[in-house]
């Protein structure tokens, strides 16, 4: 069996070795929220019911939908959310 | 470790024409009393017919017994060799055996082969597969379809730019070109005061794209940095453009090919953009200090990728400011500046030190704000064109700095807040006092650039210069 590839790590060794996540938002306060929806079969019956939830809290909810699901997103659509919303939320499976 | 049989010894190879030539000599010693072992590095098949060959086409015995020709014949008691020769010399095989007629028909002398674990790529694979020392970094695994340079930028490695994945056979080819000891600490690196050692370094150097040989001039650098004089954390912290600037004198220079001349503070050379980039990505990397943690620069400025270069002392009128900062000649050294961009000086009309220190002097007064004086350093870079006019005249590095002084000597009442209708100034308390633009020791003056050309160029220094703030430092280079 081959060795895994790895990389000598550069720094100070003060965080842990896996990648660290986007960081999260404290607050939904006048956020936008996008909801992605990866047109697999009753996402957008999910999606429809967390638009409300949101909604009923008076935050703005803004929706997308993916093309395909077997495909990854189209570079447009990640800039879109990305400039448009600060926080995802995807409907990853039926 | 491998142990190593008593007795006799060869080390040969089948593509080594003395090796296959000494064939009967091999035989004959096969046969004799002595124990008698062959270590064949191509093909263990090799000499034929001989009993007692062991197969080292993986190199292990060789490397170990750090055989450099081929054949080899050495004398090993209780696992530890006690003499060796190379080639084939007749006398010397005769001797060394104790058999009167070995060799019979055959030439006295021959020389032999480079020994196939000192080929180049085989002898790093081999330093690689046996390391002498540990490093002391962490692993990084990543995952089977993960690009390497892509990883180092999700792990926020890098300076914006692409970096040279940092690999265990990198890192230990850039840590040969550094005698020092790969555990041993270099300084502690601002902002999170992280103590740093070699290796470290060495990833970085790798990442920033430095060839072994440059590692003593960045490990200089980083060591300067990381004194306290040179305030890197508030250098970094700064709302200012600043950023340490590297400039490198003595022979190592010419030696790793550094820049001194035409393009000398921009692009293209290897030495000067990886030089500059190590220290920067091991402030980033190291110490932590990033654009938006504890790098606070409103604009920074380019040379924040990387800011280094050499002086070219060669055609330089003065003695180069190794010297001027008490190194003897000949030292190898870097300085650091706190420094921002390249303000351009064009004079293409002055023939006398006279009108050209004063077209400096009238330059060098808009450096941080043409009514601020005592608070920013700079370093004047002159050129070769620019350098002529003064050695013509034989003025000194210390006259052109008096004269400079001298322009730039202004009554306080000129420069105070409200002056010449710009609220921007100096304190009212200074009113009354002639001041001049530098602090003593404030402007340093170097020679580098292109042949061709009637410019100098000012860096300006960090409006906290001196004692308040940061001073420059020079550090030897060591090997």
């Amino acid at each position: 069996m081959t060795e895994k590839p790895f990389l000598l790590d550069p720094t100070a060794e003060q965080s842990p070795p896996s990648r660290v996540r986007a960081p999260r938002l404290s607050s939904l306060k006048d956020r936008t929220i996008a909801l992605l929806d990866i047109s697999k079969a009753r996402g957008d019956v999910f999606l429809d019911r967390i638009a409300e939830k949101l909604n009923q809290q008076g935050l703005a909810v803004k929706r997308y939908q993916k093309p395909t699901f077997a495909r990854i997103a189209p570079i447009e659509l990640k800039q879109e959310i990305s400039t448009d919303c600060h926080a995802v939320v995807e409907a990853l499976a039926d | 470790m491998k142990n190593f049989p008593d007795g006799l010894v060869a080390v040969m190879k089948r593509d080594c024409r003395t090796c296959s030539m000494i064939q009967p000599v091999i035989t004959m010693l096969a046969g004799y009393q002595t124990p008698f072992t062959v270590f064949s590095q191509d093909d263990p098949d090799f000499p034929a017919g001989v009993a007692n060959v062991i197969d080292d086409t993986e190199l292990a015995y060789s490397y170990q017994l750090n055989i450099e020709v081929v054949p080899t014949l050495m004398r090993i008691e209780n696992g530890r060799e006690i003499n060796r020769i190379i080639g084939w010399d007749r006398k010397e095989w005769r001797q060394f055996t104790g058999i009167a007629d070995l060799g019979q028909g055959l030439p006295e002398q021959r020389p032999g082969c480079g020994a196939r674990n000192m080929a180049p790529e085989i002898a790093e694979e081999l330093a690689l597969r046996y390391p002498t020392t540990e490093l002391n970094a962490r692993r990084i695994e990543l995952a089977s379809q993960e690009d390497d340079l892509e990883a180092c930028f999700e792990r926020g490695w890098t300076d914006g730019l692409p970096v040279v994945p940092p690999t265990e056979k990198r890192v230990r080819r850039m840590l040969q070109g550094s005698q020092r000891a790969t555990d041993e600490i270099v300084g502690i690196v601002p902002p999170n005061r992280v103590p740093c050692t070699v290796a470290k370094v060495a990833i970085n150097a790798v990442m920033a794209g430095c060839k072994p040989e440059y590692l003593p001039v960045a490990l200089a650098a980083v060591e300067a940095a990381c004194m306290d004089v040179f305030c890197m954390h508030g250098l970094l912290a700064t709302t200012y453009f600043s950023g340490p600037v590297v400039i490198v004198n003595g022979p190592i220079t010419k030696a790793i090919g550094m820049n001194a001349g035409l393009n000398v503070l921009g692009q293209g050379n290897r030495a000067n953009a990886t030089i500059g980039r190590t220290l920067q990505l091991v402030i980033r990397n190291i110490g932590g200090g990033r654009p938006g943690g504890v790098d606070r620069a409103t604009f920074g400025n380019p040379g924040k990728y990387t800011f280094c270069f050499a002086e070219d002392e060669e055609g330089s009128p003065w003695e180069p400011l190794s010297v001027e900062r008490g190194f003897k000649e000949g030292a190898s050294t870097v300085t650091l500046f706190a420094g921002d961009g390249v303000q351009a000086i064009m004079d293409q009309r002055s023939r006398t030190p006279e009108s050209l220190s004063r077209t400096y002097a009238n330059s060098l007064k808009t450096v941080a704000h043409s009514k601020i004086f005592m608070v920013a350093d700079a370093v004047l870079v002159v050129s070769p064109e620019h350098a002529r006019v003064f050695r013509q005249a034989g003025w000194t590095k210390q006259r052109l700095r008096q004269e400079i002084d001298g322009v730039l000597k202004t009554h306080g009442s000129e420069l105070i807040r409200g002056a010449q209708d710009i609220a921007e100034g100096m304190p009212e308390t200074f009113a009354e006092v002639e001041l001049t633009k530098f602090r003593p020791g404030g402007l340093h003056i170097v020679h580098a650039g292109g042949r061709a050309g009637m410019f100098s160029a000012i860096i300006g220094g960090w409006v906290a210069s001196g004692p308040i703030g940061s001073q420059s430092v020079t550090k030897e280079i060591t090997l």
